[in-house]
């Protein structure tokens, strides 16, 4: 346990100082956060809303707003949008430390003097991996936390602020983000061990993100809605896929396997 | 305290290490002489269980590879061959980091001793980004020593560095040998090898000599002795040959090729020998042959055979 904590307090002095790795995990958020508060905002300030009426939205999103006013509605739908995109943040900043802190170590051939410790396989990886989940999920907590709250602030229906932290929202938040998390910090890893380049192993493990963008757009184009049971059977499916990718990844995590196969 | 018993590792269809048989003495420090591709890299690498043999046994410290392998991390030090330090680090945190991982009881002690000894005490807040090469292969050493190894592994630690470097590195190995530290070398510098050596093993993929400086340069010094003949008849060679000091004797491009220990004192019974047989002696000559020389011998024969 004590040289997991070792490990990763070292990777995060060495890998913030890379500029880029500093400004994906800095500026995602403040993206993501920032666009949903203005879009509520506007819709929720100038009455523009009852503009964007029922006839705008998907007719199969009415159902899920309930009890809410047409125009709630539209506001919930708007932002609702930024839930997925939210859910980038636990794909796109773990596999940004990933890449830099396992392709960097490669190439400078840092690895093998740290194998040649009695540190376990194990307890490297897990350094490594949580070095790069922690950011990933913590902002991401962070950042519905200060998302939440600036709802409230700017909210005009509180109606719309309480669809905006129900269970659907907390349960992809704080599960399903670092369900995500794990499995984009072992794609990571598997692409890094093929990989020369931090920035090249960073764009191929963004694949990870595909889903996510066709889950995403699929929602706008209307063909499905995430509500409760889907998230909770992406979860579920999360699990496993987690598992799959974390014994493939502990696999390629191997002494021999790092020095000799990973070219 | 390294003992190997056949050690073989095989890449697919390439064999790094054949069948390697060796003892390394406590206190020794013993030279792994081979050209590049040689499997000096592979053999360390078996020998500080970070990657497995293909066949074959071997022990460091008493301790099994593929059985004590945290055992042996524990008690051996590597400097790998390229230094491997995070350049983002200062030099402090760079060992830090790793007597964390080695479990080194007194961090901030033994980080200073060795930021000391290798002086690099004065910029042990620089990034080892900023260093010089002499001075990363510094800091790597230090690294190497943290956790005070018996035995320590040593991958061609000059072969990067300016002759100026060089010499401070070797300085500092022969001061490690004071110390009474194991010491396995592996280096494709005879020089190198020959000076701080105890024993040197001439490697390539197979074991082809293993001796004392003193001994290998005995064989490797053998003496020649040129004569220059204006005809070498095949009789000349026959009567040199049957003189008692000599070693062997032959023909070679029109001259006469004599080995033999001690020409200083058996050189004009040779000539003595030709011209009363009527040979016209021109000249006579040494043929030194270098280190190098015969070491690159035992290492083509080796491809030949
Ligand atoms: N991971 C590997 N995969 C395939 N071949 C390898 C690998 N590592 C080393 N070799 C081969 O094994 C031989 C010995 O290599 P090495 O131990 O690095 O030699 P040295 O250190 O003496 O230069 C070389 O032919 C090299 O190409
Ligand atoms: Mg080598």
């Amino acid at each position: 346990m004590d040289k997991i904590w070792v490990i990763m307090r070292k990777e995060w002095a060495e890998v913030f100082k890379n500029r880029f790795v500093l400004f994906t995990v800095a500026f995602l958020p403040l993206i993501l956060v920032a666009l949903p508060l203005i879009l509520l905002q506007i819709t929720g300030s100038s009455g523009d809303v009852s503009g964007l009426s029922a006839t705008d939205m998907p007719a199969r999103f009415s159902e899920l707003c309930g009890e809410m006013s047409e125009g709630e509605c539209a506001q919930y739908f708007l932002v609702s949008q930024f839930m997925l995109l939210f859910m980038l943040m636990p794909l796109a900043i773990p596999v940004t430390i990933a890449s830099y802190s396992i392709v960097g170590e490669k190439t400078t051939r840092t690895l093998e003097p740290v194998l040649a410790t009695p540190v376990t396989t194990l307890e490297l990886l897990a350094g490594k991996a949580l070095a790069a989940a922690i950011p990933g999920v913590s902002v991401t907590w962070l950042g519905f936390v200060v998302f939440a709250f600036g709802a409230q602030l700017i909210a005009t229906s509180p109606a719309v602020v309480a669809r905006l932290t129900d269970p659907l929202w907390l349960m992809a938040i704080f599960v399903v983000g670092p369900l995500l998390a794990i499995a984009s910090v072992s794609v990571a890893v598997m692409i890094s061990s093929r990989v020369n380049d931090p920035r090249v192993a960073e764009q191929l493990s963004m694949l990870v993100i595909l889903p996510l963008l066709a889950a995403f757009f699929g929602q706008i184009a209307g063909f499905f809605f995430i509500n409760e049971r889907l998230i909770l059977w992406m979860a579920v499916a999360l699990v496993l896929i987690d598992t799959g990718l974390l014994a493939f990844a502990t696999q390629l995590f191997q002494r021999e396997t790092i020095l000799t196969r990973w070219k | 305290m390294i003992e190997t018993q056949n050690l073989t590792k095989r890449f697919g269809d390439i064999l790094a290490v054949d069948r390697l048989t060796l003892k390394v003495e406590a206190g020794e420090v013993f030279g792994f002489l081979g050209p590049n591709g040689a499997g000096k890299t592979t053999t360390i690498r078996m020998l500080t269980a970070l990657i497995s043999p293909t066949s074959g046994d071997a022990a460091v410290l008493g301790c099994e590879i593929g059985r004590e392998d945290g055992q042996i991390r524990r008690q051996v030090g590597i400097l790998t061959e390229s230094p491997g330090l995070y350049d983002g680090l200062s030099a402090e945190r760079n060992l830090e980091f790793f007597a964390r991982l080695y479990e080194v009881e007194d961090i901030a002690e033994q980080v200073e001793r060795y930021l000391r000894m290798l002086g690099l005490w004065d910029r042990r807040a620089e990034a080892a980004g900023t260093f010089s090469k002499g001075m990363r292969q510094k800091l790597a050493i230090a690294r190497a020593l943290l956790h005070e190894p018996q035995v320590l592994f040593l991958d061609e630690p000059t072969s990067a560095l300016d002759p100026e470097a060089a010499h401070m590195v070797r300085e500092f190995i022969a001061s490690l040998k004071q110390e009474g530290r194991t010491i396995f070398l592996c280096t494709h510098n005879l020089d190198e090898a020959d000076r701080l050596c105890d024993r040197i093993a001439v490697f390539n993929t197979r074991l082809l000599a293993l001796d004392t400086p003193t001994d290998l340069r005995r064989q490797l010094y053998q003496r020649t002795v040129v004569f220059h003949l204006s005809q070498v008849e095949p009789r000349f060679v026959e009567l040199v040959r049957g003189l008692p000091f000599i070693r062997t004797a032959m023909e070679t491009e029109g001259k006469l090729l004599v080995a033999l220990d001690d020409p200083e004192r058996d050189n004009p019974t040779i000539v003595r020998t030709l011209v009363e047989a009527g040979a016209e002696v021109q000249f006579v000559g040494e043929l030194r042959r270098s280190l190098e020389d015969i070491y690159l011998k035992l290492i083509k024969e080796e491809h030949q055979g």
